[in-house]
């Protein structure tokens, strides 16, 4: 089934690659004439999917981290070095992120990569990552294993990649704090599950059965769909008559909008709920017109309510970029400011210049980073995950989504 | 049992979708032995055509502006597969097999990035117009919705509008001899270039009636629709006997019953529960397909094996 999609995908983006090759030597050229004078030229790489249905947030993503740049560059942030953008699309496909991740690795002059928006994307690229001791930061991964290794579940934490850090919560923290909400304040006692079989949907939704379990609820069915489909009548038929009074959908807007107006239209009037994976304006054109009461959690509070976040979403709006800055923004520009602040110690500490092995010092530098960056204060634990554990869950209120609680975690 | 008229009805909706789309096939396949694999974005390139008309016509209710938007889903569909059969089918006529397969699997690729790239904003999902009001409840366990109506309306009409025009008209014998033998097809006076267009032009135009009801179904429509839609009504083809057009139809409501009643019911099964659910009906679908194919090589309605494969 999906043999030929990955094919076609190689094959465009080998003949994209190229292309793309033969600019990054054109550029790579001119760099060389400009190192005669006296700035450094250091390049950010972002890696997520610019095209396809996840476009939306990949470009929020890449145009986020841009602003990071340009804003490094016009305060000259780091002195004598000039940052620029080297960006990689993946379509949200493993093996096409890995083929990424090998170019960038190949680049010499990136320092630091923003990226990618999906765990299982993620997961390809970190090895090559980690040989070539290139930071990586993420701000959208919530898969736990990315950070904490397989048995993370069973305790046994276990740092697998030590170029690995990311501005996003797990889905541990994630999937619990949707189900204490569910639980707790939507007052859901009957919960029916769905997931999409991918890295992160999977991953949400088990998580969320057993906080949900925990305390109490009942998980009256689950079922699982696959995606890039659009007809999910067949599941929305037996939500309904399952007699669940909630939906939880692990998984991505795309299938995730498609399955609200689905099972709505089958007659279940029940709030569909999940992660930020459907925390995007397109979940609800996805959903049609009775989307109403649906809900999402996302990581941190909403970036326009905080302080912090308003010049950025000031300055990202003067920048006048044709997409907006979707759900993961201001991760993605806090991201790129770990990398810019990573660079800035390793330059400092190397009296000015940019140390012969930049790549290990910058990423020596990232676990000392700590700043008050969009989405609060930015620092990494010893996993490499954020220690900022603010989520928040919106629902849909007349065809937007409006955030109804922001909190930090509890156990 | 509870869930059995709704999971049948569901399923034969979804079916008479993929039906539609395997005639394209069919028909092409029995005229010319081509499968085409560029179909799936015929019908793609009609559900934007049928936008297209949509967005020309702003504030005309949806009932009203339908029919605009088949015929402009239709114009669209057919000028697409007619020049795709031009140019880049014809020039292979006489070459290897595989020579038209992998142009097919090319010009797939190509439409898909045409649209992609020059369609106002069809790198994201565009949003395709709904009927309003809710489904019709016909029982207590039985809801239609007014998207299921109209296919289940268009595609026996369209169904009946093709068997007429086969048996009853001259082009349509034609077309029959065509599919028999090209060459004494040809020596009896019949045009078989023009034959082979009209195959191309039916089987878009059936595309873009189930363009327009995939879109009205799901409420989206994007570029890269046409993929699992093209494989699954190539797979109802061949269920169905590819190169008979009823057999096409038949394949597709068998597969459309299929996927919906496997993720209602494997489940049920003793010790199957791990098997069942959305994440497991193509494997049902297809295990399906198998079987038939082990028992009837020829497809459901197929009367002969593909013997200058």
């Amino acid at each position: 089934m999906r043999h030929r999609p990955s094919l076609l995908l190689i094959t465009a983006f080998t003949t994209g690659s190229l292309v793309l090759t033969a600019c990054g030597s054109r550029d790579d050229k001119g760099s060389d004439k400009g190192d005669s004078g006296t700035k450094t030229t250091v390049a950010i790489g972002v890696d997520s999917p610019f095209t396809g249905s996840l476009s939306a947030l990949g470009l929020g993503i890449k145009n986020s981290v841009d602003l990071a740049i340009r804003t490094a560059n016009k305060n000259n942030e780091v002195k004598g070095v000039t940052f620029k953008l080297v960006a990689t699309d993946d379509q949200a496909v493993p093996g096409t992120g890995q083929q990424n991740a090998a170019k960038l690795v190949a680049d010499k002059s990136v320092l630091g990569v923003v990226g990618p928006l999906n765990s299982g994307v993620s997961q390809s690229m970190q090895g090559v990552f980690a040989k070539a001791n290139l930071t990586q930061v993420s701000p959208a991964n919530t898969n736990p294993a990315l950070s904490q290794g397989d048995n993370w579940s069973s305790g046994q934490k276990k740092r697998p990649f030590k170029t690995y850090f990311r501005t996003a919560t797990t889905d541990v923290i994630q999937g619990r704090f949707a189900a204490q909400y569910l639980y707790n304040e939507a007052k859901k006692r009957k919960v029916f599950v769905v997931d999409d079989k991918q890295t992160y949907g999977a991953g949400l939704a088990a998580i969320f059965s057993q906080e949900f379990q925990h305390l109490g609820g009942q998980v009256v069915g689950t079922d699982h769909l696959t995606v890039k489909e659009t007809d999910f009548s067949g599941i929305a038929n037996k939500i309904k008559n399952s007699g669940a009074d909630a939906v939880y959908f692990g998984g991505q807007y795309p299938e995730g909008g498609l399955l609200s107006g689905q099972t709505k239209k089958a007659g279940a009037h029940i709030p569909e709920m999940g992660g930020d994976g459907i925390y995007d304006p397109a979940f609800i054109s996805g959903a049609g017109k009775d989307d109403d009461g649906d809900l999402a959690t996302s990581v941190g509070y909403p970036v326009e309510q905080l302080d912090s976040a308003k010049t950025f979403v000031q300055n990202y709006k003067d920048t006048g970029y044709k997409d907006p800055y979707a759900a993961y923004g201001g991760y993605s520009y806090d991201a790129a400011w770990a990398i810019i602040q990573a660079v800035k110690k390793a330059v400092e500490d190397n009296n000015g210049k940019l140390p012969g092995d930049a790549r290990q010092k910058v990423l020596d530098a990232m676990s000392k980073v700590s700043f008050d960056g969009v989405t609060g204060h930015v620092s990494f634990d010893e996993y490499g995950d954020t220690t900022n554990k603010q989520l928040t869950v919106y629902q849909v209120v007349n065809h937007q989504w409006k955030a109804v609680k922001s909190s930090t975690f509890k156990d | 049992m509870h869930q059995l008229p709704q999971t049948l009805v569901s399923g034969l909706a979804l079916g008479a979708l993929y039906g539609l789309i395997a005639i394209g096939y069919t028909m092409v396949y029995g005229i010319v032995q081509l499968i085409n694999f560029a179909h799936g974005e015929i019908v793609m390139v009609g559900a934007f055509g049928a936008l297209t008309i949509h967005l020309w016509l702003p504030g005309v209710p949806l009932g009203a502006a339908l029919p605009l938007m088949i015929l402009g889903g239709v114009v669209i569909s057919v000028a697409v597969a007619t020049a795709a059969e031009r140019f880049a089918y014809r020039p292979l006529r006489n070459a290897p097999r595989l020579a038209p397969l992998i142009t097919a699997i090319g010009l797939s690729i190509a439409l898909q990035q045409l649209v992609w790239a020059f369609y106002p904003n069809a790198k994201k999902n565009r949003d395709f117009p709904q009927f309003h009001g809710n489904a019709f409840q016909l029982a207590d366990n039985l809801h239609l919705q007014r998207d299921d109506v109209f296919i289940l309306v268009a595609a026996p009409l369209c169904m009946l509008a093709l068997g007429l025009f086969t048996t009853k008209s001259r082009t349509g014998r034609a077309m029959q001899a065509t599919a028999q033998d090209p060459d004494t097809a040809r020596l009896m006076g019949i045009n078989t270039d023009r034959i082979i267009v009209l195959a191309f032009a039916i089987g878009g135009a059936f595309a873009a009636v189930a363009a327009v009801a995939q879109g009205l179904h799901i409420g989206q429509i994007s570029f890269d629709m046409g993929f699992i839609l093209g494989l699954k009504a190539f797979t109802a083809a061949v269920l169905g006997g590819i190169g008979n057009i009823y057999g096409a139809m038949l394949g597709g409501v068998v597969l459309g019953i299929a996927e919906t009643s496997s993720i209602t019911y494997i489940q049920d099964i003793p010790g199957m529960q791990q098997l069942g659910g959305g994440g497991w009906k193509d494997v049902w679908a297809f295990a399906l397909l198998i079987l038939v194919l082990l028992i009837r090589p020829q497809g459901l309605l197929g009367e002969r094996v593909a013997d200058r494969a």
